[in-house]
């Protein structure tokens, strides 16, 4: 059979070939086609965040939040500088692996997304992150407190909330001053740690920042995640006597081990964790008991403030809990809408530039406006929070502190 | 590391290890007769563990007493996807099967996170955190409870396999399934008898695991790798074998967290795993081919 060849030598298949391939090139490349949106062109952001796995939970909530967001953002008129586009959600799922949230990333790009929110987790952000960074798309941590984050010279990556180092800090001056103010009974603590970057990074720097509040660091054990049973971790901290046990782990191991350490009796002055990612208002009234007097140094919202009850109100109503990966998630998806509302435009270079300039009020957040440097809202703050009679009360920092610390816990 | 912490370590592992057995008794069970992997096994302890939760959430029944309800309804649960859901659509081929039971555990997980959502449950028991004092060692009630109670599932399990007709033709299939269709067994039937009684055992494993642990729609894959090796090592299809495997295995982990870490701990499992294959590949008491 013989071929088509055209006058120029090329054959009528390479010649097809060759121009179908090239299109789909230069629709998958951003080359010289900077991606802005006609008027009322949707604004496609995407949520990468654990739906499935152990994590589904908190990646539910997350993605809950963003989405109550969305529908806040879209009801109230879009974008309007664009004309008001909608905002329209494009679902990623991490499965809890950094490969994945890296290959959700590829596959919003070629879907056209023009920011993404999430990970959870740190160890998925900073795949994610990477991925990202690649095409420039803005990309707002919803919740992932690794530093590295934001310290990688990545100028499409931004994080409203806090991250450990800061976190770390407060939680150890707050720990030594709640001490002093008991007559200083406690001397050692146990941590108690996950083993990604989350856990094990927040470990690190507690193990430094402990010693310079008198306080001793009588171990730390790292542990898998999931975990299934943690009786030999309550062995251990019984026989070290430590005063302090410092959980810093996802919510299932978070719960599991406050349980273990009741169902064994193990006598310790204060539950104290950093960035307990079980502790919210689901423990506290699903296992009271357990939860009474344990404290933990976390993202919150302010409790005084009317649109922090407002939202809460609106969340209890949806039969969800109000924990702080809904409020987060809520406000990542409010900066990108005044990122682009600002921009006027859905270019990443424009976005990520009014992204840097940030100014935005974190309406229920307990601190004041944003204020990016190298992407980190260095404006943003946690807050150690307390069970208490059934509930969970701030109890520093003072100016919004609800209630006083109960330290050392009653005995039982 | 505290040496005096060992028989403390040993027994929380011989505890937590009558838990493995019993999910891994399902297993081995269904492996001996049927000659396939249930990779729905996971999933299907995450639906007993949602049984149990839901019948104390709403009708209140205690996780012990909810036995007499999610072991006969596992069973029922069990024999009916067998008989008109597997069978039927294996069309009498193992891969076919594999690959149905990986189907269903996606299909159950995912229908669990719909229905249930994704949140972590957990029940809180007058007496979760009563414990019996060794003086060396605290035992939390429900783990007590639950290792009796597993090595009395064992044991009757034991007897009806041994002693009884159904036991013996469900031998028989295992051992000669044309042999057995030959003398009148009906095979087909002692399949979804056989999956369901491996299911049945799953439920009496949800209402134990209950009252010390937490469910949510992937729960059972926390359980279902280390039940894979309790198989492994006790002998595919040996009832003796997932008892003695599930004891060995709770304690290697809680001996390899105290020594190792709980991280690296865990090394200790995969270790097993690997000897018994290089070395013994049929199982502590698994029948050679």
């Amino acid at each position: 059979m013989s071929k088509k060849v055209t006058k120029s030598g090329v054959s009528r298949r390479k010649f097809v070939a060759g121009t179908a391939a090239g299109a789909a090139a230069l629709a998958t490349s951003n080359l010289g086609f900077p991606h802005i949106a006609r008027a009322a062109d949707p604004v496609k952001i995407g949520l990468i965040h654990p739906a499935t796995g152990f994590l589904a939970y908190p990646g539910g909530q997350l993605r809950y939040g963003c989405q109550m967001a969305i529908n806040d953002i879209n009801k109230a008129g879009g974008i309007k500088s664009l004309g008001g586009a909608m905002i329209e959600a494009m679902l990623g799922d991490s499965q809890t692996k950094p490969q994945i949230g890296a290959a959700e990333v590829e596959k919003m790009n070629e879907a056209g997304v023009h920011a993404i929110t999430g990970c959870y987790q740190s160890a998925v952000g900073l795949a994610a992150t990477a991925a990202a960074a690649k095409y420039g798309i803005p990309f707002s941590i919803d919740v992932g407190v690794s530093d590295k984050l934001v310290t990688r010279g990545l100028t499409n990556v931004f994080r409203m909330a806090d991250g450990y180092g800061r976190i770390a800090k407060d939680a150890a001056a707050n720990l030594g001053a709640i001490n002093k103010a008991a007559g200083s009974p406690a001397k050692t603590v146990v941590i108690v740690h996950e083993e990604s970057e989350f856990g094990s990074g927040t470990a690190r720097l507690m193990n430094k920042l402990l010693g310079e509040q008198g306080l001793t660091v009588a171990e730390t054990i790292k542990h898998a995640n999931p975990t299934r049973n943690f009786d030999n971790v309550a062995l251990r901290i019984k026989a070290m006597k430590a005063d302090i046990v410092m959980p810093i782990n996802y919510p299932g191991e978070y719960v599991l081990l406050a349980r273990t350490l009741r169902q064994q009796k193990v006598d310790f002055l204060a539950s104290y964790s950093v960035l307990g990612g079980g502790f919210n208002f689901k423990f506290v009234n699903d296992l009271p008991e357990v939860a009474e007097n344990m404290i933990d140094v976390n993202h919150w919202y302010d409790p005084r403030s009317a649109a922090g009850q407002a939202l809460r109100k609106r969340v209890e109503a949806d039969g969800k809990f109000f924990t702080f990966e809904v409020y987060l998630a809520y406000n990542s998806i409010r900066f990108l809408a005044d990122g682009f509302e600002r921009a006027g435009s859905t270019d990443h270079a424009k976005v990520n530039a009014a992204l840097a300039a940030s100014t935005i009020d974190p309406l229920f957040m307990p601190y004041g406006p944003t204020k990016m440097v190298n992407g980190q809202n260095v404006g943003s703050r946690a807050v150690a929070i307390q069970a208490q009679k059934g509930d969970v009360q701030v109890i520093s920092p003072a100016e919004i502190a609800s209630a006083k610390p109960v330290f050392p816990r009653p005995k039982a | 590391m505290n040496i005096s912490m060992m028989p403390a370590a040993v027994i929380n592992g011989l505890m937590f290890g009558a838990i493995y057995a019993l999910v891994a008794l399902g297993l081995t069970l269904i492996y001996g007769v049927l000659h396939i992997i249930n990779f729905a096994h996971g999933a299907m302890l995450m639906l007993a563990l949602y049984a149990t939760f839901y019948l104390f959430k709403f009708a209140g029944i205690d996780p012990y007493v909810a036995l007499i309800f999610v072991v006969p309804g596992s069973y029922v649960f069990g024999y009916s996807i067998y008989r008109w859901g597997i069978g039927k659509l294996s069309h009498g081929k193992d891969q076919n099967i594999l690959l149905i039971t990986l189907g269903l555990s996606i299909v159950f997980e995912n229908a669990a996170q719909f229905f249930f959502s994704a949140d972590q449950q957990t029940i809180n028991l007058s007496y979760s955190y009563e414990s019996i004092d060794l003086g060396f060692v605290f035992l939390s009630l429900p783990k007590v409870i639950s290792f009796f109670a597993s090595l009395v599932i064992c044991l009757l399990l034991w007897v009806l396999m041994a002693t009884t007709d159904l036991g013996k033709a469900i031998r028989a299939v295992a051992k000669e399934r044309k042999g057995a269709r030959l003398v009148g067994i009906n095979v087909e039937n002692i399949f979804a008898i056989t999956y369901g009684i491996g299911i049945a055992c799953l439920g009496a494993a949800g209402c134990l695991l209950l009252p010390s642990f937490y469910v949510d729609p992937f729960t059972g894959n926390i359980f279902v790798i280390i039940a894979f090796t309790i198989v492994v090592l006790g002998g595919m299809g040996s009832i003796v074998g997932a008892l003695v495997g599930g004891f060995i295995i709770g304690v290697t982990e809680s001996l390899g967290g105290l020594f190792l870490g709980e991280s690296l701990g865990q090394i200790g499992i995969s270790l097993i795993f690997i000897l018994i294959l290089v070395f013994r590949p049929t199982g502590l008491f698994g029948a050679k081919q």
